[in-house]
């Protein structure tokens, strides 16, 4: 009886503590944090280190809002969030923003009332089989069994691909990534199938990753990006243009190093534009005149972050591919900064 | 005088010296004649275990022994093994602290969590022995305050509010309970809600404490601190509510035994795991988003009433097991109801219902590991989640859950000793 009275007093604490009805951007600022939904760990998008620090290329994206609003890339709660938890956690208010590798899709924007507010990654849904099992296209794979996460839009892709080319499969739905990979190696299916570069990230760390083929087909579209909810645009515009500052940071050569330098002013009107020597980009967010300058001094461009977490130079090895910028034929674009 | 040792010649005079057995009807032959061989379907059975044994351990083993316990990564562990077959622990030599804290408790204050573990067991002897002192019981009701203060940290204000305001409260219980029971109740209750509403106002609010003291959020807590925690927590509030519920379940009260009931039945038939993502998903909902009740505590309370609703039953189960006449007795010495529970019917129920709670218990601790899918980072959840997300580790997987399962099962056997000893100790079979 007596931990209840403790737990019944900071209840009574926290219920007093009354709730401001006021923008988003007021109540990060009030609260001093930014509330990131992320997930509960994927290779290189999202993990704590050892030290217990959250990194990842989705992770940057929370902490360039943070260095846009507060100033402080670590005035971030990370709340970790799963494939079934992390639409509620946003609908309900308890984070701000949700940066989880979420595919953008109409009834995620319309039905369930988000706004994505751009792409930080275009993926695509794979396949991986064994080498031994001697297929070289997914339109082989007649009769298999498919390891596949739950609740995510791959179980709807796979259905879809498997229907539209006539033929059968098996499912064996599983809940997380790393099981996943122990289903995989352990036999229980033929083909484990997810976003590809969940695949290339998963096959670095077999023990014998040549045993292992990535199928050429890729079956779905899947653009991910960090999303808000509906009801706040202003909000949501100061999440989509610090996103677009790293993208534009990097196409016109801006990186964490030479940003400081190239603050004092250039030649290049979008430079001194974006990194705010020159215009009021800054306050018509409502936001300080150096917001993009500290996110990219902080986080690097979006080429740095892509490098730091999941380019070839990591353990999990992606190349740029369909996230080249624009000008090297890529997807990777942003609107521009006037 | 017959000289007794001139004899017929053809007499024995002295035993013969007896003869070992043979060689099949004792020693290690014997025992495995008897225990292992004694019939043909007897002797299949063990031939088969023994070639599964030897199966298990041959693959078993060389993993375990050969295991590598230094490396910083899982490509470390393969370098090192170069295709040989072993275990990479040094996952757990790397990662232990994540696993027993969870990987945002802040690290220079694990020291905090660890005292409390340890008075753990100096606030839960007196309460498991009772040959032990009964003064030490003053340390167990102080222990949940002690314990608070450690994990958490932050002000020291709002335990020794807290309890201020259960001492005024149990003073207002024992002038007021001579009267009548209910009035010493819900005296109690009240007395206390004002000692914490008034003193609320008077500690300095937001004071913010630096330092090894300094406050740490619920949201920061995990491993399997949180599963002990949560474990601990929950059981020790349940076993009164559920005893609650018991007698409400019996009341002749149509209110009361209807309320009971309904939520006992309502528990039970709905899933834990239900109500946990109820917890953290739909009481979002119910709140304004800056006033929500903390995740931890919103847990608690859920998996409190579902063990509440378990330990009822098995409770109402040693009610229905005492004699009509206990029930008889207490009215006959003139006893009023809360006087006859506590001084008849309860330490007999109680005493036949101890396996039962302490399978509840056991149980319990178990399902606390279900936190983990609504993304709180348990022992579990950490397994699951955040380490083999590493680019470090990934890969890693019957390291960790072998460590999960080492750790649940000294605990969980611990707790199935101590109820053997205490059912011989209490010997509460009525033969």
């Amino acid at each position: 009886m007596k931990k209840s009275v403790i737990f019944s007093a900071l209840t009574i604490a926290g219920l007093s503590a009354s709730a401001a009805a006021a923008g988003t951007l007021d109540d990060v600022k009030a609260r001093g944090k930014l509330n990131c939904g992320v997930t509960t760990g994927l290779v290189g998008f999202a993990a704590p280190n050892a030290d217990g620090r959250w990194e990842g290329f989705d992770v940057a994206v929370c902490r360039a809002v943070a260095v846009a609003t507060l100033g402080d890339e670590n005035a971030v709660e990370f709340v970790p969030t799963t494939g079934k938890t992390r639409f509620t956690a946003l609908a309900s208010g308890e984070i701000d923003m949700l940066a989880r590798n979420t595919t953008w899709t109409l009834s995620r924007d319309a039905d369930l009332k988000f706004t994505f507010v751009g792409v930080n990654y275009y993926d695509g849904q794979g396949f991986m089989a064994p080498k031994d099992l001697g297929v070289a296209s997914a339109k082989d794979l007649d009769g298999a069994t498919v390891c596949i996460q739950t609740g995510t839009t791959t179980e709807l892709n796979l259905a879809d691909f498997f229907r539209s080319n006539n033929i059968s499969y098996e499912p064996v739905p599983i809940e997380t990534n790393a099981e996943a990979q122990q289903q995989y190696l352990a036999g229980a299916c033929d083909v484990f199938t997810t976003d590809a570069s969940g695949l290339a990230a998963t096959r670095a760390t077999f023990e014998n990753p040549a045993d292992h083929v990535l199928l050429p087909e890729i079956v779905s579209k899947e653009p991910l990006g960090p999303l808000v909810r509906h009801g706040d645009s202003e909000w949501g515009d100061i999440v989509r243009w610090s996103l677009n500052a790293m993208i534009t940071a990097e196409e016109l050569g801006i990186t964490s190093a030479n940003a400081a330098e190239m603050s004092a002013g250039t030649n290049n009107p979008e430079i001194n534009r974006l990194l705010g020597s020159e215009g009021t980009l800054g306050e018509m967010l409502g936001l300080s005149a150096d917001w993009a300058k500290n996110i990219i001094m902080t986080q690097g461009n979006y080429g740095e972050v892509f490098e730091n977490n999941i380019g070839e130079n990591t353990a999990i090895g992606l190349s740029r591919g369909l996230n080249s910028q624009w000008t090297d034929g890529g997807l990777i674009y942003s609107p521009p900064f006037r | 005088m017959v000289d007794s040792t001139k004899s017929v010649a053809f007499v024995r005079t002295e035993d013969a010296p007896s003869l070992p057995p043979p060689s099949s009807a004792a020693g290690p032959v014997k025992w495995l004649r008897e225990n292992l061989f004694a019939t043909p379907a007897n002797a299949i059975l063990t031939v088969l275990s023994l070639i599964a044994i030897y199966l298990l351990l041959r693959d078993f083993l060389p993993w375990l022994l050969n295991g590598v316990w230094n490396s910083d990564s899982l490509a470390g562990c393969r370098e090192v093994l170069q295709g040989a077959t072993g275990g990479c622990f040094a996952v757990l030599t790397e990662r232990w602290n994540q696993l027993l804290f969870g990987f945002t408790y802040p690290t220079d204050l694990y020291w905090r969590p660890t005292v409390a573990f340890a008075l753990f067991f100096l606030a839960a002897a007196p309460v498991l022995f009772f040959d032990l002192p009964r003064k030490l019981l003053i340390f167990t009701a102080l222990f949940p305050f002690i314990a608070y203060y450690l994990i958490w940290g932050g002000s020291i204000w709002t335990p020794i509010l807290s309890l201020v305001g259960i001492i005024v409260g149990y003073i207002v219980y024992s002038r007021l309970v001579v009267s009548s029971f209910a009035a010493g109740f819900f005296g109690a209750i009240l007395a206390a809600v004002i000692v914490w509403i008034v003193g609320g106002s008077f500690v300095p609010d937001g004071f913010a404490v630096e330092g090894s003291m300094r406050s740490v959020p619920s949201r920061d807590l995990g491993g399997f601190m949180l599963n002990m925690m949560l474990g601990v927590t929950c059981v020790s509030l349940s076993v009164p509510i559920g005893i609650a519920l018991a007698l409400g379940r019996q009341s002749s009260m149509p209110l009361i035994k209807f309320v009971c009931v309904i939520f006992i039945e309502f528990i039970r038939g709905v899933p834990l795991i239900t109500l946990l993502f109820v917890a953290s998903v739909m009481l979002a909902y119910f709140f304004p988003p800056e006033a929500t009740v903390d995740l931890f505590l919103r847990v608690v309370i859920m998996i409190t009433l579902f063990s509440a609703a378990y330990i009822a039953e098995v409770v109402r189960g040693g009610l229905a097991a005492l004699p009509k006449g206990q029930y008889e007795a207490g009215d006959s010495l003139g006893l009023d109801y809360p006087q006859a529970m506590r001084l008849i019917i309860l330490p007999q129920a109680l005493k036949i219902s101890i396996p039962g709670i302490v399978n509840i218990a056991v149980g319990l601790f178990k399902d606390t590991v279900l936190v983990s899918v609504i993304s709180m980072f348990d022992l579990i959840g950490m397994i699951r989640g955040p380490i083999p997300a590493s680019p470090d580790w990934n890969g890693v997987y019957w390291e960790l859950f072998g460590f999960a399962s080492v750790l649940f099962f000294i605990c969980c056997y611990g707790i199935s000793q101590y109820s053997q000893w205490l059912e011989r100790r209490l010997a509460t079979d009525h033969r």
